[in-house]
């Protein structure tokens, strides 16, 4: 698939404290959900404000479908819509008004049906006529929302969009964000969830302190997940591994007195009734044994603990 | 050129005067009407003529200066500081829309909003004494460029603001002392003379005296200097907030 955004070695730097970005490279394809992951601070709202334009980029560049976002920031901006982590919306405004404000100042045309649709599919339509303050933080969030689909972007960015949203909000937002994607809108969102960013992405990023840490594919991230190893205690150690047992890729651990064995969950057979026969076979006794398996969330400790 | 997008914000703006109707307009044509009473009425009524011209209809270029430099600067001012303040301002920057566009959108309303006012104030003045005016064409000339360039100055004062004083101090301790000592209510003439030469340097007084000249032909300083006046204000707020463009200062991180 083509990339629709092309981050090239993007670093930012406020005013005062340490870098917010450092050499970002990242290429976001069109039409995938792509989930960024990363504890408070850890640069997320500052890459996406630097690709909307909200923050001058210290270094580096962004193009959005081709067009560079600063020098050809019309058709790049056009493209985009954004949904801010924090609420900020005009207080004494009316919903359906405030929507169609942001149709018009992206330059569309007015268009009464795309903006009913889009309030029905947030279900505001029935607050069309209240005024912003009146509605409750969820509804607040759905206006943002409505806000930025009102001009039929290409892409969505969506900074933390499940934040103080009700369960069974959240779940009505994911089933927009997946029918949006359907339509062939390319989502970005953040989240400190690693649920959501399972449920949700195709793939997911991980950053910390600025930089990007790692991006894949959730299947492969599932892949790795699937991998559980099983630790066998034994009643002695032994000095070296039995040459019979090679097939099986063992480790010894604890000065012989454990035994590390990695399987794959998703295979057909693991593997583990016949190792146990070979082991007593050769004259090993197992006392005790547990197994283990490594969490997307595990995954992104372990990721953002090296980084520190 | 966006003119999609520049309606866009217009429309909201004008929007929000609409939605305060009776604080946009009631509250100037009133403070207006109680100026004729005090100026016009009370005192007038002991000063005979200021230049061949009835003291009350004298008065009313300079209330309606007074009125549009006020409702400029507050109304272009508020229109982007309450953006930045509630933090909307981040549509406006993430749209496909250039900063000459979003100045255009704001000032263009602040401007409108103020010029309507101006007209109505001149309406109302017209129940309490005759006016007459010589040069209608230099007269709304006169109105729509200084509202327009005050509006510059209101938006340059909304992007420089960091809170609401902020935003209140600029209108309060410069634009009311500088129209009042610019001849709102007098004629420069009237004034000795190190006091003449003074208010040479108030800006305010060659908007008012132009502005003055094309109700009745009369003016403290010649009306060529008052429109290069105005123009040059006019430049002045233009280069700033091409300057504010450039280096993106209190608006991008
Ligand atoms: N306007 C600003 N001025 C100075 N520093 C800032 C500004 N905005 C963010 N930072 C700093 O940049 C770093 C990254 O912040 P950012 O908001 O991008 O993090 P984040 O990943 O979105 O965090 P969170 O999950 O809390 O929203 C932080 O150290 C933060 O303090
Ligand atoms: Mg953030």
């Amino acid at each position: 698939m083509a990339s629709i955004i092309s981050i090239n070695n993007l670093s930012k730097t406020y005013a005062s404290g340490p870098p917010a970005l450092r050499d970002v490279s990242l290429e976001i394809e069109e039409g995938e959900i792509l989930a960024l992951l990363g504890p408070n601070g850890a640069g997320k709202t500052t890459l996406i404000s630097a690709i909307c334009g909200l923050v001058r980029p210290s270094s580096g560049t962004v193009t959005v479908g081709g067009h560079d976002i600063a020098s050809d920031f019309r058709a790049a901006r056009s493209l985009i819509g954004l949904v801010p982590q924090e609420i900020t919306i005009e207080p004494f405004e009316r919903v359906i008004n405030t929507t169609r404000f942001s149709r018009g100042l992206f330059g569309k045309p007015r268009d009464e049906a795309h903006i009913e649709k889009v309030l029905r599919s947030l279900s505001l339509w029935d607050k069309r006529n209240a005024r912003n303050l009146e509605l409750s933080g969820g509804m607040k969030r759905r206006v943002l929302i409505a806000k930025a689909l009102s001009h039929e972007p290409r892409i969505l960015f969506l900074d933390e969009p499940t934040a103080g949203v009700d369960v069974s909000l959240r779940r009505e937002m994911w089933d927009l964000v997946r029918q949006l994607r359907d339509e062939g809108v390319t989502v970005i969102l953040t989240t400190h969830y690693i649920q959501e960013a399972e449920e949700m992405a195709d793939r997911i990023g991980v950053i910390n302190r600025g930089q990007l840490l790692l991006v894949e594919d959730k299947a492969t991230l599932i892949k790795r997940m699937g991998r559980k190893q099983l630790t066998l205690h034994l009643q002695a150690p032994i000095a070296r591994m039995p040459e019979t047992l090679a097939g099986y890729g063992l480790r010894l651990s604890d000065g012989g007195a454990t035994i590390l064995y990695e399987y794959d969950t998703q295979s057909a057979r693991t593997g583990i009734t016949r190792l146990l026969a070979d082991l007593s076979e050769v004259g090993i006794f197992v006392r005790d044994l547990d197994s283990t398996q490594d969490s997307l969330e595990q995954i992104f400790l372990s990721l953002v603990e090296d980084g520190a | 050129m966006n003119w999609q997008s520049i309606r866009a914000i217009f429309v909201f703006e004008m929007a929000r005067t609409f939605r305060t109707l009776t604080q946009s307009v009631l509250s100037p044509v009133l403070s207006t009407v109680l100026y004729f009473i005090v100026f016009g009425a009370a005192i007038g009524s002991r000063i005979q003529s200021v230049d061949g011209i009835g003291y009350g209809a004298f008065i009313v270029p300079g209330l309606i200066m007074l009125t549009l430099l006020q409702q400029s600067v507050a109304n272009a001012s508020f229109g982007i500081y309450f953006p930045k303040f509630i933090g909307t301002i981040y549509e406006i920057l993430s749209a496909p829309i250039s900063f000459v566009e979003v100045v255009i959108g704001y000032v263009g309303a602040a401007a409108t909003k103020a010029t309507a006012i101006a007209l109505i104030i001149l309406a109302t003045s017209g129940l309490f004494v005759e006016i007459h005016i010589a040069h209608p064409v230099w007269m709304v000339a006169f109105l729509l460029l200084t509202a327009v360039s005050f509006s510059l100055l209101g938006f340059i004062i909304g992007i420089w603001a960091k809170s609401f004083e902020q935003l209140q101090l600029i209108p309060m301790l410069l634009i009311t002392p500088l129209v009042f000592l610019g001849g709102a209510f007098y004629s420069a003439s009237m004034l000795p003379p190190i006091w003449q030469t003074v208010t040479r340097f108030n800006p305010v007084l060659y908007l008012i005296s132009g502005f003055r000249w094309s109700f009745y032909e009369v003016a403290d300083v010649p009306v060529g200097v008052s429109l290069m006046a105005v123009c040059g204000f006019l430049a002045v707020c233009i280069g700033v907030i091409w300057l504010i463009f450039k280096t993106g200062w209190r608006i991008k991180q």
